[in-house]
């Protein structure tokens, strides 16, 4: 009895009969069971309204105190006269400005310094153990140094943020290329590769999956970060929204700046998240395939 | 062209992985190396390869020592090593510079010599095994080195497979006649292949035979010199009784 195994089948391709590979994967289709697109995105709005329903309807029947958690539509009242008088439009654009340039300095920061110790075993051995060492500092525990250091204003609020963003991105890195594979170096190295033609042909492709997820956790960082920075003094910006509310007791605001700071965490996560996707294509790792159904 | 002079290595572990092991190749030989799992045979392709550093001894080729990776040498690891972020096509290009449009050409081109036509746009995790192997092999030829070392370049091949890929590594072999040093624990591979046979054995390994084939190519895998040179083989493996 012949058995056709794989191999087989490899066999047939050597003899011009491979199907190719479009044609495997419409093979594979049908055997699909997750929810397609449209539903996926429908069921992750499913529970947040119906909260909203019940929220809604808690604040109308006079079961929650207006003056602790004012309604949705208060809410929306709230941030509608906001946008109105144009002053909402300026604390966003602070806020985001704070985050851009803190995310931009921190992962510059972290890029350098974690290219050197991911690369170079001697710069790991110098410098590592001080980076650690400060990660292990709560980041919060700057603050009173910045302000002294670089004022109350914008620079102490910006380096907060970088301060936040740069260790998670600085610690990807880092492993990351510690970690690439010593195999595919090797084929580098046979081909002739050395130092930096080495470094953009195998470590920085091979790397790339470990910066970005290092990327996203820091622009995450650098969110929480802003709004630590703007609780500790500020004029303008989304933290300023959430103190001002407090202290002129109004809880629309504050649950509407709270609202905005997911919106907007939420939205910079995905951009970063769809522009780094071209690069992480030929990832085969579990996560990647979840991400890839999930998006 | 190729020499190896009592050349040891001993691991940082300690291990002695292989002891005083001296080979000559001449140009354009293709050398079978067979031997038992873990006789040292990937390391002494390695040490010839410059990816490893003797721990006595010295590795020629044309001369020259070997003291690192050199372009001219061709390698087919044991594992594929394909890149996963490159599609096919610049996996097996992978050593070629110049344009990209000629590089295309020429990847098809040899792809298509390896039975992988329509896969030039596939990702190395659409492959199989044996694909991606053939992949690897379609690369290390891609630059025609003049020295190809080659580590048990078909063992994950089902037999038909296999041997339409030795008769493609013969074709390549005689339009530019590189040296071969090719590691298999296939007997008959090697018998089929070499120009000569050389035998490791042992912990720390040890080169013990040297058999030269002396007969053209292809060779009849039925003649009765095919089979007494098998059983040498298997003696001095010590795989069967003396
Ligand atoms: N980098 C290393 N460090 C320490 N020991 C090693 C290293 N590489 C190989 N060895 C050891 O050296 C010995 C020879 O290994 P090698 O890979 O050369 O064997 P092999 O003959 O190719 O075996 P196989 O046929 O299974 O591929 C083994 O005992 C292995 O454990
Ligand atoms: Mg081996």
């Amino acid at each position: 009895m012949i058995v056709l195994t794989s191999e087989a089948v490899a066999a047939g391709e050597l003899l011009g009969e491979a199907p190719s590979p479009r044609a495997r994967t419409t093979r594979a289709q049908p055997r699909k069971r997750a929810p397609g697109p449209s539903r996926r995105g429908i069921l992750g709005f499913a529970v947040p309204v119906a909260l909203l329903v019940v929220w809604e309807g808690l604040g109308r029947t006079g079961l929650a105190a207006p003056n602790l958690l004012p309604t949705p539509t208060a809410v929306l009242d709230t941030l509608g006269g906001l946008v109105l008088s144009g002053e909402l439009f300026g604390h966003i654009l602070v806020t985001f400005a704070r985050v851009a340039a803190g995310f931009a300095l921190g992962t510059a920061a972290a890029t350098a310094l974690g290219a050197l110790t991911g690369y170079s075993a001697f710069y790991r051995l110098l410098l590592d153990p001080l980076i650690q060492g400060l990660r292990s500092v709560p980041s919060l525990a700057w603050v009173p140094l910045f302000v002294l250091w670089l004022g109350i204003f914008e620079t102490s609020k910006i380096a907060l943020v970088a301060a936040g963003v740069f260790f998670p991105v600085y610690l990807n890195l880092m492993s990351g290329i510690h970690g690439v594979d010593r195999k595919l170096v090797e084929v580098g190295r046979m081909y002739g590769l050395r130092g930096l033609g080495l470094v953009r042909r195998v470590l920085v492709p091979a790397t790339l999956p470990a910066y970005i997820v290092g990327l996203r956790s820091g622009l995450g960082l650098g969110w929480m970060f802003v709004l630590a920075a703007e609780f500790m003094g500020a004029s303008e910006g989304l933290g300023y929204l959430l103190i001002d509310g407090q202290m002129t007791g109004r809880p629309a605001a504050i649950i509407g700046g709270v609202i905005l700071f997911a919106v907007f965490g939420k939205l910079t996560d995905a951009l970063l998240a769809r522009g780094t996707r071209p690069f992480l294509a030929w990832q085969d790792s579990f996560a990647a395939r979840r991400e890839r159904e999930d998006a | 062209m190729l020499s190896v002079d009592r050349v040891s290595k001993r691991f940082d572990s300690g291990l002695l992985a292989l002891d005083a092991a001296t080979l000559e190749v001449a140009r354009g030989e293709i050398l079978a190396v067979v031997g038992t799992s873990g006789c040292g045979k990937s390391t002494l392709l390695r040490l010839i390869g410059g990816l490893e550093v003797p721990s006595a001894g010295e590795v020629r080729i044309g001369g020259r020592i070997v003291d690192g990776p050199h372009p001219e040498i061709g390698f087919v690891f044991q594992e594929p090593r394909l890149m996963p972020w490159l599609k096919l096509d610049d996996n097996v290009t992978f050593g070629l510079a110049g344009e990209r449009r000629a590089r295309r050409a020429r990847a098809e081109e040899l792809l298509q010599e390896v039975g992988l036509a329509d896969f030039a746009d596939a990702l190395p995790q659409a492959l199989s095994g044996g694909m991606a192997q053939r992949a690897a092999i379609a690369r290390a030829l891609a630059t025609e080195p003049s020295v190809l070392l080659l580590d048990e370049p078909f063992s994950a091949l089902d037999a038909f497979t296999r041997a339409a890929l030795q008769d493609h590594l013969l074709r390549v072999w005689e339009r530019h006649r590189p040296t071969m040093v090719l590691v298999t624990h296939d007997i008959e591979e090697a018998l089929a292949l070499g120009d000569r046979v050389v035998v490791m054995r042992g912990r720390p390994g040890r080169i013990v035979h040297d058999i030269a084939i002396g007969e053209t190519r292809p060779r009849a895998r039925t003649s009765a010199r095919f089979q007494r040179l098998k059983e040498d083989i298997l003696e001095a493996l010590q795989l069967v009784p003396a």
